[in-house]
């Protein structure tokens, strides 16, 4: 891609110190912290780039370190390592409230996420004078614009509303036009429909999406439900236990993945469609993020496992075009009878 | 206890395999039999008196034996309701106002649960009818051990058990639901949510009980977890012959499992069909709309609307069908009377809430062929659980131009 993409991450890892819960601090050794040194491995060298006008999906289980991926984006937690790329410069540590004017985050709740004691007006007011963009005079203008943005027309009409007496997709509407409020380029959506009503999601959805038709906006959207990452994204990334496991775009990872967990996940997915049952590739959980298993971090769960699996972390291999996939099955090197069974998607191993 | 139940012997132990009497039993045609639990006209409010909220308006339901019906509805459509009230666990602020809730007790008996008294109950409660909830965080108790809950209901249930018989009886439950029974010593906290649900399902099936309510079972469970489980709950009923009344607001993922499948808008249903027939057919917009709010896995991307509007509250519902207002089909009519729930021209075992379909036009897209009595045999047979979508192979219509305005 030769356009320079509006944020970029590169090997952003977060690790996040075990509290040692179980060792009161006087029963440790002197001179080490708590946790002693342990930590959970959140997120793990993971890299992504999000143009402009495009949607992206972060697809996972709980646990797999999307929403912590989300939360370093925004810049509300510092990574471990890693660095951000806003427009291609280099971050240089803080993101202060310039960042926070370009890159904004729509969180999974709209319960939660809007203050039950202050109104619509209130919510979309702050950003506007934190960040200068309107005079008192304007500012109710301004508002009904953001909230026919997010198409809650007439505007007006819901100045006045509080969160209770709005409808959980009303909701979340304010809180997406809270996040346009400073005109980012980038959106970040964790989970931003799983909370809502089944008939209400699509519309949210499709809001997302003609944002970043209209608006040419970067829109994150995080997510476990791949169908839905399907319907939105132009591309999809697969994560699992902190790793990004498949990478590409979305049509192409859904209907040929590559990767076993991939396949995993979409045989899981409820799919009225689906002939008879598929049985699941694979079984068990998730592992522990603190002393994770070496090598492949899903290979304890892979029915295609084998001996490099366990030693080695797999580098990403082109699957298709613009498709990765971290997974020794697709070695080049290797010979590869299985190979051909396993990107084509159906029925072989159980 | 002066239960008058002709007290149904139940088995001690034997688990797998044992064929329970009236067990499932599946193409056979879901008439053949009389129905297991059969709700008429149940109307449940919450409150009293004008301000009171109609949570459930007269809702009628047939579950046989060895059947899962599934129920699908949106966040306050009264489906948790529905089934509280059935199983008279309702708690109080809701009243119920009318309706017959009987249970088949075998050899031509049956009982009205909601006449029934306190000891009655008691007897039936989880011995013939037991209940799965969501949390299983919450149900379960965090200061005991697995050991101890599951003992506990085989204790106050068949109090003739050793202590000893009662453990193994315990184990085994948990081998049976895919978990080592060495874990029954853990507390709830050291299981992850998935076993921890397992339990319950665990919990649910101890006393062999004809009828399991899962309310929203897997819902907080992640994909792969929701799967392993929903793909053991139908071995256990293969084995066991339950019947399952699942609730779900996911209706994608009932038209797999269930048999046949009951849409609730509003406290009311709206339409019943066996699943295979209600996901190639379906009859009210609001069914239709439901299922275009499930993007697909497969073909190409097509932009789909979902339901405009928002689910109506329950204090204010409007007049006539409640549906009116996001209907895109809307006729005058259907702003001041209220459609019956009634058989279209044609279908198989059908009932649909619906003008359209009484005497109305249906376009298209809500008048799909119906399956074939025979198809939809051969498909019931076939779908084990998840239902083939046969005949039309030609995908869903696009839902109509719904301007998705205001939600």
């Amino acid at each position: 891609m030769s356009v320079t993409p509006v944020l970029e991450a590169r090997d952003l890892t977060k690790h996040f110190p075990v509290h040692g819960a179980r060792r009161p601090a006087l029963r440790r050794p002197p001179g080490r912290a708590a946790g002693a040194g342990r930590v959970v491995h959140a997120v793990d060298e993971v890299s992504l780039a999000l143009a402009s006008g495009s949607a992206t999906a972060v697809v996972g289980e709980s646990g797999s370190g999307k929403s912590t991926l989300a939360r370093m984006l925004a810049g509300l937690i510092r990574p471990t390592s890693g660095e951000l790329l806003l427009d291609g410069a280099r971050l240089a540590g803080q993101t202060g409230r310039g960042y926070a004017r370009q890159v904004q985050m729509v969180l999974q709740d709209p319960f939660s996420s809007l203050n039950p004691v202050h109104d619509v007006r209130y919510h979309l007011a702050r950003p506007l004078l934190v960040h200068k963009l309107a005079g008192a005079d304007r500012l109710d203008e301004e508002i009904c614009g953001l909230l026919e943005r997010v198409a809650l027309t007439p505007g007006d009409a819901y100045l006045r509303k509080f969160p209770h007496e709005l409808s959980g997709g009303q909701r979340q509407r304010v809180a997406i036009a809270r996040a346009l409020a400073v005109r980012p380029r980038v959106l970040l959506a964790d989970e931003p429909v799983s909370m809502l009503d089944v008939s209400i999601r699509l519309g949210v959805l499709n809001l997302l999406g003609d944002l970043r038709d209209r608006e040419h906006l970067a829109v994150l959207y995080i997510t476990h439900d791949i169908a839905s990452a399907r319907y939105l994204a132009d591309h999809i990334m697969v994560m699992y236990a902190g790793h990004v496991v498949e990478a590409g775009p979305a049509v192409q990872v859904t209907d040929e993945p590559a990767h076993p967990y991939t396949q995993l996940l979409l045989s899981a997915a409820p799919d009225p469609e689906r002939g008879q049952r598929e049985s699941l590739r694979g079984r068990g959980a998730p592992p522990s993020q603190v002393a994770p298993p070496p090598g492949c971090r899903f290979h304890p769960r892979c029915p295609h496992a084998m001996a490099v699996c366990a030693e080695r972390r797999p580098p990403t291999f082109p699957a298709g075009p613009g498709h990765l996939s971290a997974c020794w099955l697709l070695d080049p090197a290797r010979s590869k009878p299985e190979l051909a069974d396993s990107t084509s998607g159906q029925g072989e191993e159980t | 206890m002066s239960a008058p139940l002709p007290a149904a012997p139940l088995p001690a132990a034997p688990l797998p395999g044992a064929s329970l009497p009236g067990a499932r039993r599946r193409g056979a045609g879901p008439a053949a039999d009389r129905p297991l639990l059969d709700i008429r006209g149940l109307c449940v409010d919450y409150g009293i008196g004008p301000d009171a909220v109609h949570a459930v308006v007269d809702a009628s339901l047939m579950l046989h034996a060895g059947e899962v019906l599934g129920l699908a509805g949106e966040s306050g459509s009264g489906k948790s309701t529905l089934v509280l009230a059935a199983t008279r666990l309702l708690r109080d602020p809701g009243v119920i106002t009318a309706g017959q809730v009987r249970f088949n007790l075998g050899d031509g008996q049956s009982l009205d649960l909601l006449d029934a008294e306190e000891p009655q109950l008691r007897v039936l409660r989880w011995s013939q009818i037991s209940l799965v909830l969501q949390s299983a965080m919450n149900a379960l108790n965090p200061v005991l051990t697995i050991r101890a809950q599951l003992t506990d209901v085989i204790a106050a249930h068949q109090p003739q058990l050793s202590r000893k018989s009662r453990r193994a009886r315990a184990g085994e439950l948990l081998e049976m639901v895919g978990i080592s029974a060495d874990r029954l010593g853990s507390h709830p906290h050291e299981l992850s949510g998935g076993m921890r649900q397992r339990v319950m399902i665990a919990m649910a099936l101890a006393l062999q009980p004809q009828v399991v309510v899962m309310d929203e079972p897997t819902t907080a469970l992640d994909v792969v977890t929701q799967r392993e489980i929903l793909q053991e709950l139908s071995d256990l009923r293969d084995r066991l012959g339950f019947a399952i009344l699942f609730i779900t607001h996911d209706l994608s993922l009932l038209i797999e499992i269930a048999d046949s499948i009951a849409v609730m808008y509003a406290g009311k249903l709206v339409e019943r069909a066996s699943a295979a027939a209600l996901f190639s057919a379906p009859r009210h917009p609001y069914t239709l709309g439901l299922l275009n709010s499930f993007p697909s896995l497969h073909g190409p991307r097509r932009p789909m609307a979902g339901i405009q509007g928002s689910p109506p509250d329950l204090r204010a519902l409007p007049s006539g069908c409640v549906f009116h207002p996001r209907c895109g089909y809307a006729m005058d009519k259907c702003a001041t009377q209220v459609p019956p729930l009634e058989r279209p021209g044609g279908g198989n075992g059908r009932l649909v809430a619906c003008w359209l379909q009484h005497d109305g036009q249906p376009p298209p897209e809500l008048a799909a062929p119906e399956l074939a009595a025979s198809e939809l045999a051969a498909s019931e047979l076939a779908q084990s659980p998840g239902p083939t979508a046969p005949g039309p192979a030609e995908p869903r219509l696009a839902a109509p131009e719904l301007t998705g305005g205001p939600q």
